[in-house]
């Protein structure tokens, strides 16, 4: 990085004190109520389910080298499905950018020095790492055979798995998104300082309220229907069997009613990074700043009114269908906004090529795709063809890994100066970026074609002609496994051996960028009053960073 | 940031607030906003019983029948007592009365909250278990529509379950309150975390009074 000059920063990071240095020890981690290293606690937990639900994932994919199977017994190949999603789903990509990123930047962003509750903060987190050993407990006596939809009832009375203890899990990671959520709402109302009105908000704090009502409203749902789940696996009474006058439809109902706007948990908050990343790279303030903020606060009330399409052909009545349907077309509508807007902001503007640049420049193709083909599917004809087969896991896994997680990449790569106050080698990191796009089309674009001609999600066995595709899609997973452990390891390396990152490397507007890198423990050596909008590029180098451009001085 | 220094904290003051107006102001609409994923959880069993009343009505009715309404009438009234309290206690610290009278207050409060929890635990599910009635536990029930009377009584213990469990922690916060109050926590100008606990109790109560008109006045017994 050559922008990374010293001579803005004239003493090294380990002299001032910081977050990171303030104290030492694993109690001042385990009883910390600092936002940034709640943070870091959620970043080193989730990485660690994360290396868990690929291995799950990396399994499946050699196991479907051949027809027959090349691995696994069919039992194990459903748990390890299984595993992959629910590890995936609730305990990565639900937590990922929020938990870590957001609460890293939300108080910087907004000028606080903490969040509004840190000792919830914390008992957040200690939730998070219970429902992780929930989850671990039950994937290590077996692992469950349910599928992450845990559709009843095979779950609540013919899987002989531990489906109670994962379902305990989930529900105790449930409460960990709630509060977190609630932490940012009240956060974001209430601890923005001087001068920072709605109007002036980074994109990403708009992003990230949206997601933290979507964990409000939503998650105490899955949380009331995992607990009913749990009971009739228990108990043995019915309230989904249908032999005893249940109804397994309403725990469909209840699941997606939480599990679609899950879908937009994990896709906004990344949206929110794509916002920051494209104006600081294209050195241009955001078109259409407050089209960008409603679109985000609309998907979110659209996301609860459209669970209806995961049912289509599950036996919901067909005029239910037709809503849910014309509904569903809706969230293309604030879905596009974002897209046009990101692409007008980069209309002649100055655009620069750095690692997070190539993370959000693939965000938004590969969501662009993702989200086209969620049209196929919901509308009601091409979903009763499509329904079930791999065109439907590819569509989601351009949404949740070609989207969520390029962009929870790209956010890492973008303020890790910020968090560790070290820059990473530039080029390994734009190989890196490279390396996961083209991994990632290899693995799941075949599987948008293999869906098509009828090849069913969730089977163990295939047909001898659909093995070309999977062979394809095979190789890309293992290219994409390589795209994800290099930034493993220079990560890890720039912590005690990059060079200095300085306040700003990126010469980005925003708040946090005015504080040293790594960031005092309360945030701002000087108070800041905001007297600018957001995104005021371009920006100059800051010469003395408290008085970075937007910034006055108390 | 001005008011930083150790020295000018009121009692009570969080580090990471500007002031106590933004303290206060964080503490209401945290509890508000957690009361709203209260509703959500509520909501879902609500919107359970509300499908299976409507696909089994003459189970739900006869199950009903089997819950006494004078138990469910008298605790209705305990509860309201105790809300009513609750907000004496609230009131008595808004207008600087001396802390013995707030303490008063709560404990009648934590009072009322054992009573509801006594007479639920000892006259109505201790009789259900005791007649047969508790579904996966205790089930003994052969009368007419039995699988939806099952289904009924499921719905009735994981309700009141759940709400008992609210009232639980309620008595667990209530203590906590007493003991800030003992320790001079309070003044007229700073009692938010009584003010949130009551709109938690007073939350908590609510959710009994929805409890009491759909289980037991649907066909309950007087």
């Amino acid at each position: 990085m050559s922008t990374a000059t010293a001579d803005i920063h004239d003493r090294p990071p380990e002299s001032r004190v910081n977050y990171l240095n303030a104290n030492y020890g694993i109690k001042s981690w385990l009883l910390t109520t600092d936002h940034k290293r709640i943070g870091l606690l959620y970043l080193g937990t989730i990485t660690f389910m994360f290396l868990i639900g690929g291995t799950a994932a990396t399994l499946m994919r050699l196991h479907l080298v051949e027809p027959q199977g090349a691995l696994l017994e069919p039992e194990t190949y459903n748990k390890m499905f299984s595993t992959h999603g629910i590890v995936m789903v609730f305990f990565f990509l639900v937590p990922s950018i929020p938990a870590t990123l957001g609460n890293f930047l939300i108080p910087m962003m907004i000028g606080a020095r903490d969040v509004a509750f840190p000792k919830l903060n914390l008992m957040s987190w200690y939730l998070f790492i219970t429902g992780c050993a929930f989850a671990l407990v039950a994937i290590l006596s077996g692992g469950v055979d349910t599928g992450w939809t845990f559709y009843p009832p095979y779950s609540s009375l013919y899987s002989h798995t531990p489906v109670v203890v994962m379902a305990l899990g989930i529900f105790i990671a449930g409460f960990s998104s709630i509060l977190t959520g609630l932490n940012f709402v009240v956060t974001i109302h209430k601890m923005r300082a001087p001068g920072m009105t709605w109007f002036r908000l980074p994109l990403f704090i708009w992003a990230l309220y949206a997601t933290s009502l979507i964990f409000i409203l939503g998650t105490p749902v899955i949380a009331i229907t995992l607990f009913l789940l749990g009971l009739e696996r228990l108990l043995h009474v019915g309230i989904f069997d249908p032999a005893i006058g249940g109804d397994p439809l309403l725990f469909q109902h209840m699941f997606w009613f939480y599990s679609h706007p899950a879908v937009y948990i994990m896709i906004l908050p990344s949206m929110g990074v794509v916002s920051e990343l494209i104006t600081a790279f294209s050195r241009k303030k955001i078109f259409g700043y407050s089209f960008v903020a409603f679109s985000s606060l609309s998907i979110a009330v659209i996301s609860f009114v459209v669970w209806g399409h995961h049912m289509f052909v599950t036996g919901q009545s067909v005029y239910a269908g037709l809503v849910f349907s014309v509904l569903s077309f809706l969230v293309a509508i604030p879905s596009a906004v974002k897209v046009f807007n990101w692409t007008a902001t980069l209309y002649k503007g100055s655009i620069s090529y750095q690692a997070p640049m190539l993370y959000a420049l693939g965000f938004i193709g590969l969501f662009t795709i993702g989200g086209l083909t969620g049209l196929f599917l919901a509308s009601l004809a091409t979903d009763v063809h499509l329904n079930g087969t791999y065109f439907v896991v590819a569509h989601f896994h351009y949404i949740m890994v070609g989207g969520a997680l390029m962009g929870y990449l790209g956010g890492i790569h973008f303020w890790w100066p910020k968090i560790t106050g070290r820059m990473y080698p530039d080029m390994w990191a734009r190989v890196a970026a490279v390396i996961v796009f083209v991994g990632f089309n290899l693995t799941f674009f075949p599987q948008f074609v293999v869906g098509y001609m009828g090849m069913p999600r969730r089977y163990a066995v295939y047909p001898a002609e659909f093995q070309v595709l999977n062979v394809m899609s095979s190789a890309g997973a293992s290219v994409l496994a390589v795209g994800y452990l290099i930034p493993l390891v220079y990560l890890t390396w720039s912590m005690r051996y990059g060079p200095e990152a300085g306040p700003n490397p990126w010469r980005a507007a925003g708040l946090e960028w005015t504080t040293p890198s790594p960031p005092p423990t309360e945030n701002f050596e000087v108070p800041p009053i905001v007297t600018e909008d957001a995104y005021s590029y371009p920006i100059k180098q800051p010469r003395e960073y408290p008085n970075a451009p937007g910034v006055a001085r108390v | 940031m001005a008011a930083h220094g150790a020295h000018e904290h009121p009692p009570g003051f969080a580090h990471q607030f500007e002031d106590m107006a933004q303290q206060k102001e964080a503490g209401t609409l945290g509890m508000w906003a957690f009361l709203v994923t209260e509703i959500l959880f509520f909501g879902g069993m609500f919107t359970a019983y509300t499908i299976y009343r409507e696909l089994h009505f003459e189970s739900f009715v006869t199950g009903s029948h089997l819950l006494e309404v004078k138990f469910g009438a008298t605790n209705t009234y305990v509860l309201i007592c105790s809300s009513l309290t609750m907000a004496l206690a609230i009131r008595s610290a808004q207008t600087g009365k001396r802390k013995g009278q707030i303490i008063f207050w709560l404990i009648l409060t934590m009072i009322l909250g054992a009573l509801f929890l006594g007479l639920k635990l000892r006259f109505e599910w201790y009789r259900d278990y005791v007649d047969g009635i508790v579904p996966g536990i205790n089930w003994a029930y052969h009368g007419p529509h039995a699988p939806g009377v099952q289904m009924f009584m499921c719905f009735y213990f994981f309700m009141t379950g759940v709400h008992a469990l609210h009232m639980v922690v309620g008595l667990g916060i209530l203590t906590v309150l007493v003991i800030m109050t003992a320790r001079n926590k309070f003044s007229p100008e700073y009692y938010t975390p009584l003010e949130i606990s009551g709109l938690y109790w007073h939350f908590v109560d609510i959710v009994w009074i929805f409890l009491f008109a759909l289980l037991y006045l649907i066909g309950g017994r007087y």
